[in-house]
């Protein structure tokens, strides 16, 4: 008996970006499926909205402008960086429930099934960044400067999102459960996102803290963020940006993709 | 529909063939120079209790992990240096039924279909098929969270034949499934072997590889112990099993001396029954039930039947195949 054997697929650039493609198709049609991630993506950001302009936003004095156009830019940011959950429970859920086996097993490329994650989140962010916007539109938000710095500001947010999705995607190819990966990922997150210049001025916070809140990435996005928007010097902040989106890739990518090399 | 291009023909005998594997998860040995051949058209089942390397084993031949030691070809293409080929081969099916919840049933197919490089046509048609054939077409547009157990199995194997590979390896498809899912499941399996499929089953049910495997390789401890079709397995007890039950326990152990000493028969222990191999038949029965009768220990009951894979898996180890033991869960599955 004699079997026709199937030759091994092309490979190269186009595979990986075609499987990475379907890969993240297959993800966004998933999350459109979860009221979870529903809720993760745009009820909690607009609860965090309305609360820090109506609740908080009060008690809370930054001087130069209202407060809701100095807190809208920490929002866009705080909405990315919580959103990275989604990258975490959807990643361990596939693992979880062996649906990485079946990607090893198949001809595809190896780096589809992170970059069809990382791709699908930065589709995610587009719209709940989007959605952030309208919400911060209509609770009285205010671009200081023009339409050019503004549509900057919101690609500088989406460039840092899908720079973290990459660490998120380490952390859950490291841990046994969707459930263990989100006890890993929030409390360094809410410290991110809390100790830092998006809702309130650092300068407010005691010296320890200041140090570390001053030098961390989402305070450095915010600040960028918030130049562009409300005005003022930019160049630093943004470029400052960069370079903690472009480090955060070059150390967490390989370590993701080695991880998922590995992962038994 | 156009068929996938081939670009070489394999004419050698054995579709797959693994020699020596080695794999050591920390100090467990979960394989210990395995070799493992399934010649072209045909089902090796590989039968063994949980912790045996069942599925280590076949994570290796199907490229998912590597091994310490030791080789592994499909249809000639070794599973490491010619990974990609080999995945292009090769349809898997797991006991964690392996499909998105969160998509249908045809979304997942598709899904296999666009990630295998099919035409977007054809694969449209054979999700369509596939839908057809395993009983899934009414529920073919519900998210797979949705589905029954026998459901999800039927769709994972479905999955795994999107891209009709030459060689299917299937780890304990029936884990887990009601009788009649069970008997579904074995029908479709059958029907891909009477196409021509090389099939590759794990299985911790002996009748399961009794039902669909050509020949059947034992592994326990992460080694083959016995290796053969599921006659000549059999036959190395004896033509028949003579199965002796009493209800009171020194009886039995009473009994258990007695017929130890009557000559070639294996006796072994077994809840409240000894079973007795012996090669004579009928005749072998009726010595046995004179010996126990002299000895003043007469049967409460008596079973003289053909030997089962069950009895020899209790000769090869002294246990029964399908008792599960927590402190042997498969390794790293």
């Amino acid at each position: 008996m004699t079997v026709s054997v199937v030759a091994a697929p092309r490979g190269g650039v186009g595979m990986a970006v075609e499987d990475g493609l379907v890969v993240a198709g297959r993800n966004l049609r998933a999350m459109t499926r979860v009221p979870q991630v529903i809720v993760f993506s745009t009820i909690q950001p607009v609860i965090f909205v309305l609360m820090f302009r109506y609740v908080f936003g009060g008690a809370i004095n930054v001087a130069s402008v209202p407060y809701v156009d100095y807190l809208m830019p920490g929002i866009f940011v705080q909405t990315v960086v919580f959103g990275g959950m989604n990258t975490v429970i959807g990643l361990s859920e596939d693992l979880g429930r062996g649906l990485l086996e079946r990607f090893r097993s198949l001809p595809m490329a190896r780096s589809a099934v992170l970059t069809g994650r990382t791709l699908a989140d930065l589709v995610r962010n587009v719209g709940v960044v989007a959605l952030m916007v309208i919400v911060g539109f209509l609770v009285g938000f205010r671009v200081h400067t023009d339409a050019v710095s503004f549509l900057g500001a919101i690609l500088l947010v989406l460039v840092f999102a899908f720079a973290l999705s990459w660490m998120f995607a380490l952390v859950a190819l490291s841990v046994p459960t969707a459930e263990a990966a989100q006890a890993a990922v929030f409390p360094p997150m809410a410290v991110l996102v809390f100790a830092s210049s998006a809702f309130v001025p650092v300068q407010t916070m005691p010296g320890w803290l200041q140090a570390f809140a001053e030098v961390q990435p989402v305070t450095i996005t915010v600040d960028a963020v918030r130049a562009l928007v409300i005005g003022g010097p930019a160049a630093t902040h943004v470029l400052q940006t960069l370079a903690w989106a472009a480090g955060i890739v070059a150390v967490f990518a390989p370590l993701a993709v080695r991880r998922y090399r590995r992962t038994a | 529909m156009s068929a996938p291009q081939a670009d070489a023909i394999f004419r050698e005998e054995n579709a797959i063939e693994a020699r020596g594997l080695v794999k050591r998860f920390g100090d467990v040995v979960a394989l210990d120079h395995v070799d493992l051949a399934v010649p072209v058209g045909s089902v090796l089942g590989l039968l063994g209790p949980n912790g045996a390397g069942k599925t280590t084993a076949v994570r290796i031949v199907t490229t998912i992990l590597g091994a310490d030691a030791g080789s592994a070809r499909v249809l000639g293409l070794d599973v490491v240096a010619d990974a990609q080929a080999v995945r292009a081969n090769i349809g898997l099916a797991g006991q964690y039924a392996a499909v998105d919840d969160n998509l249908t049933g045809r979304e997942n197919l598709r899904l296999v279909g666009r990630l295998t490089h099919q035409p977007r046509a054809s694969v449209r048609l054979r999700a369509d098929e596939l839908l057809e054939r395993f009983d899934l077409a009414s529920a073919a547009d519900r998210p797979v969270k949705t589905y029954s157990g026998g459901m999800r199995r039927r769709l994972d194997l479905a999955a795994a034949l999107v891209h009709r590979p030459p060689v299917l390896i299937l780890d304990e498809p029936t884990t887990g499934l009601d009788p009649r899912g069970r008997n579904d499941l074995w029908d479709v399996i059958g029907g891909l072997v009477a196409e021509g499929t090389t099939l590759l089953l794990t299985t911790q049910y002996l009748e399961e590889a009794d039902h669909l495997a050509h020949r059947i390789a034992v592994i326990d401890h992460g080694r083959v112990i016995a290796e053969g079709t599921a006659a000549e397995l059999k036959a190395r007890l004896g033509r028949t099993v003579v199965e002796v039950g009493f209800a009171e326990r020194t009886s039995l152990d009473r009994a258990k001396g007695v017929l130890a000493e009557i000559g070639p028969v294996d006796v072994t222990t077994d809840g409240g029954a000894l079973h007795v191999n012996v090669d004579d038949g009928a005749r072998g029965a009726v010595v046995v039930v004179r010996t126990l009768d002299g000895a003043g220990i007469p049967p409460d009951r008596l079973i003289v039947r053909e030997p089962t894979l069950d009895d020899v898996f209790m000769q090869l180890t002294g246990r029964r195949a399908e008792e599960s033991d927590a402190s042997e869960a498969e390794v790293a599955s």
